[in-house]
Formats: structure tokens, sequence, C-alpha cells
């Protein structure tokens, strides 16, 4: 690096610029302090760009600059755009959209540089070669892997797991041919060969973030979002090292760690492995009818609006217990609508959130905040679990698998072990739901045929607005 | 023009004399500092934030979009360079942008409601 006094200056921002990032994570990790740690990254990220302007304005400048700001404009533009518009039940589609796209660009980067010394026939050591190498192929399986989550969550790709025969022996013979242009690229002097060596193995790369994603199921692609999210970091590190650039090595290194650790948190909340969650080939990704299996459909006991109204009205608890299907009917302000009915006649409404409830975890909180639901109504699975026993009517809205009672009781089960909300311990379970489909996870749930539980089939959204209508009526 | 854009050993390069060694060696014990302060500054998150942390780092890691700016400076007359660096370029923004915006959204919900008691 070029030590002139301009170039100092510039390093110095960068530094702080990465302060910035390490201050953001520690004020993210409270409630309080999230949103100001949040907008304390974007402006240390702001001057870390403004303060790359300047070194290549230092170092004269041409045409490249305006096409630099051009591409700039064009990807935060559609950025801001997606970011503003989607919906909040989307999220996890928008952070794999984004994550992909920061992976893509630490790959392109790493290559394009990589590319520029072989050019030049300059010379460089190993050190170089293998941050090159290491940048390009987790930036690839970043890149195509997030797509394949993204796809997943938004249904364009089966959300199943996609298994066949050999594919643990496919997947281990691409990540071989891998390692063996990397180690070819590292070993031997530049070469006419290089060039292509280096396409095809960014190419395998993202095959093999292709490979890696399918066989896992949908519920679980939170925690490959999240690993990849890592990945992603990992691969600006390297790119770092290959650029020389500090302040990439530092933001890199602190996501590439601080997202492994959220990795195994997210698993922790599943009561999975990371490890279980990559190779299990874990459920079905919901859409199938919960099969008839061998004793042929069971029966479940359906209840009219009325009834629920009246079962919900003459209660001293209710425990809302919302799931990712209140979310896609965007019924949470018509379920607090019904709640707010509900406390007006003296009944105390309590929500009962479980970790994974939505598409993540915490997402929940996020979806309920929107719809202005107090945070002193919102119970954490540990929290409400003492109280069920006594409560007297839980509304199961839009959730499956965090209900179902074969996780604490069927070692046979998938989910066996995953803590659940123990709705089947209350006094009565109305369950509001639109078909007998199951969860993600695609199994069946016992929970739906006790005596106890009755069902209310249909949209969560007029569900919940009939209720509340027929609640204000009696 | 030239911009100093150099990889590590190219930089030990061309200061003759100097070792090699020690210039790879800061950068890693950065580098292994920097993983260090990353497991230690999250390591306690209430679950509700999970989501929220996740897409902060993401928009961290967007930092490459400084790398991408530096490499699109720097590829000249290159076709091919200048395409990857404008790619690069394009996605490193759209990282930065997008993934600060929707964390700032997603954590905008979580603004103080009414205080217990204060209805009910």
């Amino acid at each position: 690096m070029d030590f002139s006094t301009p170039q100092l200056y510039i390093e110095i921002v960068y530094l702080l610029a990465a302060i910035t990032f390490i201050i953001s994570l520690r004020r993210l990790s409270n409630p309080a302090t999230a949103r100001t740690g949040n907008l304390t990254a974007a402006v240390g990220m702001s001057l870390a760009v403004l303060a790359t302007i300047a070194s290549i304005l230092i170092n004269g400048t041409d045409w490249h600059l305006g096409l630099i700001i051009v591409g700039a404009l064009i990807g935060g533009g559609v950025g801001w755009y997606l970011a503003r518009t989607v919906e909040m039940t989307a999220m996890p589609q928008m952070v794999a959209l984004f994550n992909g796209m920061g992976g893509g660009a630490a790959a392109l980067t790493s290559m394009s540089d990589f590319l520029d010394r072989l050019n030049a026939h300059a010379s460089y050591g190993y050190d170089f070669s293998t941050a090159t190498a290491l940048g390009v192929i987790i930036g690839s399986v970043s890149l195509s892997g997030s797509f394949i989550a993204l796809g997943k969550l938004q249904g364009f790709i089966p959300a199943r797991p996609v298994t066949y025969g050999g594919q643990q022996i496919v997947n281990a013979i691409v990540g071989i041919l891998i390692f063996v242009m990397a180690v070819y690229l590292i070993a031997f002097p530049a070469g006419d060969v290089h060039t292509t060596v280096l396409v095809l193995m960014s190419v395998l790369g993202l095959i093999l973030g292709v490979a890696i994603t399918m066989p896992i199921g949908g519920a679980d692609m939170p925690v490959v979002i999240s690993l990849l999210n890592s990945f992603t970091g990992l691969a600006a590190a390297f790119t770092g090292f290959v650029l020389g650039s500090n302040v990439l090595v530092i933001a890199g290194a602190l996501v590439g760690a601080s997202g492994m650790i959220l990795t195994q948190l997210m698993s922790k909340a599943m009561n999975r492995s990371l490890a279980n969650v990559l190779f299990g080939a874990f459920g079905t990704g919901g859409g199938t009818e919960a099969a008839a299996g061998a004793d042929g459909a069971r029966p479940v006991r359906e209840l009219t609006v009325d009834d629920a109204a009246t079962l919900l009205a003459y209660a001293n608890q209710v425990v809302i217990v919302p799931g990712y299907g209140m979310a896609v009917a965007r019924a949470q302000n018509a379920v607090q609508e019904l709640a707010k009915q509900l406390e007006k006649r003296g009944v105390t409404v309590k929500y009962g959130i479980h970790p994974v409830a939505g598409r993540m975890p915490g997402h929940m909180n996020v979806l309920l905040a929107e719809a202005d639901v107090p945070y002193n109504q919102l119970y954490e699975m540990e929290q409400i679990n003492p109280e069920l026993p006594q409560t007297d009517v839980v509304l199961v809205i839009g959730a499956n698998d965090v209900v179902n009672p074969a996780a604490r009781t069927d070692p046979k089960s998938p989910i066996y072990g995953m803590p659940i909300i123990e709705a089947d311990l209350a006094q009565n379970v109305i369950v509001m739901k639109r078909s007998m489909r199951s969860g993600f996870a695609g199994i069946d749930n016992d929970l739906f045929y006790e005596p106890k539980t009755s069902m209310l089939f249909g949209d969560a959204k007029d569900v919940a607005t009939a209720l509340t209508t027929a609640v204000k009526n009696l | 023009m030239t911009i100093p854009l150099l990889g590590l050993s190219a930089v030990a390069a061309a200061e003759t004399g100097s070792p090699q060694l020690p210039l790879l060696f800061m950068i890693i014990v950065v580098f292994v500092l920097a993983v260090f302060l990353g497991v230690e500054v999250i390591s306690k998150v209430p679950t509700m934030l999970h989501t929220p942390l996740m897409s902060g780092t993401n928009a961290i890691h967007g930092i490459i979009l400084v790398g991408a700016m530096l490499v699109l400076a720097a590829a000249g007359d290159n076709i091919l360079l200048l395409i990857l660096g404008f790619i690069a370029t394009v996605f490193g923004a759209g990282n930065v942008v997008g993934g600060f915006v929707v964390t700032d959204r997603m954590l905008q919900m979580f603004k103080k409601k009414p205080q217990p008691g204060g209805k009910q």
C-alpha cells in the first residue's frame, strides 16, 4: 500500500468504518439500541465508500469513476426499491437476495483482481492465489445457494428436500474437482490455462451452492441463509486479503464469525444440530395434504364461528398462538381487533410466541409489532407453557408444527425433541387453518384430532373478522 | 491510472529487502482478532433479534462494494475486467443499500409501545 499522506487519511477513515461495524454489532444485540446500531453501521459504510471514491480521485480519475457511480446507483436503487416495497412476510427472501449479491460481488472482485494480475504477467505469491481461490469459491457457493434459498421460500423452487440416489457422491465429486482446481491455481505458476481454470472453478462453485441447498427443506432455509450470510462474510474477508484491504478483512471476519454463532443459535432454537439441518433432508416443505395414512382419514371436530365466539368470550384466559399462516393471510390486525374485543369483556388475552414462529427466529415479533400488538402481551414459549394448563382456550392461528405434541411424545417423529408450545395441555383448543395441509415439517399433527380440539377452517383474516363481529353481538 | 491495488505478496515484493512474512502476518493477525471479536460481540442475543441481527450483518458484508469499486477503477480497457467489476459494483451496492434499508424497516417496528398498566 502506498502510505503517502492522503492514502494514510483514507486508511484512517477505513479504520473508523471498521469500528462503527463493531459498535453496530454490539448495539444490534439489544432491542433498545438495535435501530441506532444499524444506522451506525450505515454511516460507517457511507464513510468507507466516500473514502474509496477519494482514493480513486487521488490516483487520477477518468471515465472509470463514472462507470462506478452508474453501477452503484443501479445496484443501490434496486436494493432500495426492493427493501422498501417488499411485504414483511417476505423479509427472509430479501435477506437471501442481498446476501447472494454480496457473495457474487466478492467472487467477481477476487476473480477480477486475479485476472488483472494474469494479464499483466505480474508475479504473485501463494498467499495471493490462495485468498483468490477461497474468495471465488465461497462467494460462488453463497451466490447460488442464496438464490436457491430465495426460490424455496418464495415457492418457485420446490420447498421439499430434493434428493436422489448417489447425491452425496455427486456433491463430493464436485467438491473434489473444485479442490483440485484450486490447488492447480495456487501451486502452478501463472499460465494461459489459469483463466479457464478460474472460470470453471467458479462455475463449479455455483453448482456446489445449488447442490448443497436443494436437499434442505424449506423450513430450514433461515438457518441456511444465516450460514450463507456467514460465508459471504468470509468471502469478503478473503477478497480483503487479495486486495490488501484491512477494512474488508475486519468486516468480513466479523460477519463470518458472528454469522456462524447466529446460525448455531438458530439451530438450537429448533433443537437441531447444524449438521442435521444441512444433511438431514428434513421435512417435505409443506404443501402435502396430511397423509390419510393406513387407517384412513381421521375425523376432526369442526365448529361454527358463533360457537367459537361464545367459547372465547366466556373464557377467563385466552392464549393466541400465531404462526406463519396468520402472517400470510395478513390477519395480524384482524386478530388484534378480536383480542381487543375479548379484553373489553374482561378476558385476559396473551400471545404465545414460539422462537421459530414465522419463517425465521424473531420473525413473528416483527410481524406482530407491525400490527401494533403491545410488547407486554407477547410471551415467549418458556413463559407461556406453565400457564397453559390453567388456560381456558388456546387459539392456534395458522401455526402447526410448533404446537405438535409429537415433539414431546413420539420418539419416531422427525420433530421429536423440538420445544413446542404445549397447546394440548389447555382446557380447549381452537385451531384456525385454511385446510388440513401439514405444516412446513410435512408431518401430521395429533393435536387436531384430540377431543378438546375444534377446527375452524377458512382464511385467517376472514375468520378473525367474523369472530370479532360475533363476540361484539353476544 | 494507477491505483494502490496490491495483493500482499506484491506489496512485500515492492518493499525490496523487507521479508515477506511480517505483512502477511499482520493481516492474518487482524483477521484472527476480528473473528474472535465477532464471536464475543454477539454471544447473547434474544431470539426476537435473530432476524434483524442476521439482516444487519448481511448489510455489513456489503463492504465488498469498496473492493468492487477498486477493481473496477483498475480495470483499464480490458472489456472482461470492466464487465466483472461493473457487475460486482452493482451487486455490492445492492447488498449495502438493500441490507441496511431492510434491517431498518424491521427494527422500526420495535419502537416503544404503551407501557404496561397504561391500558387494560
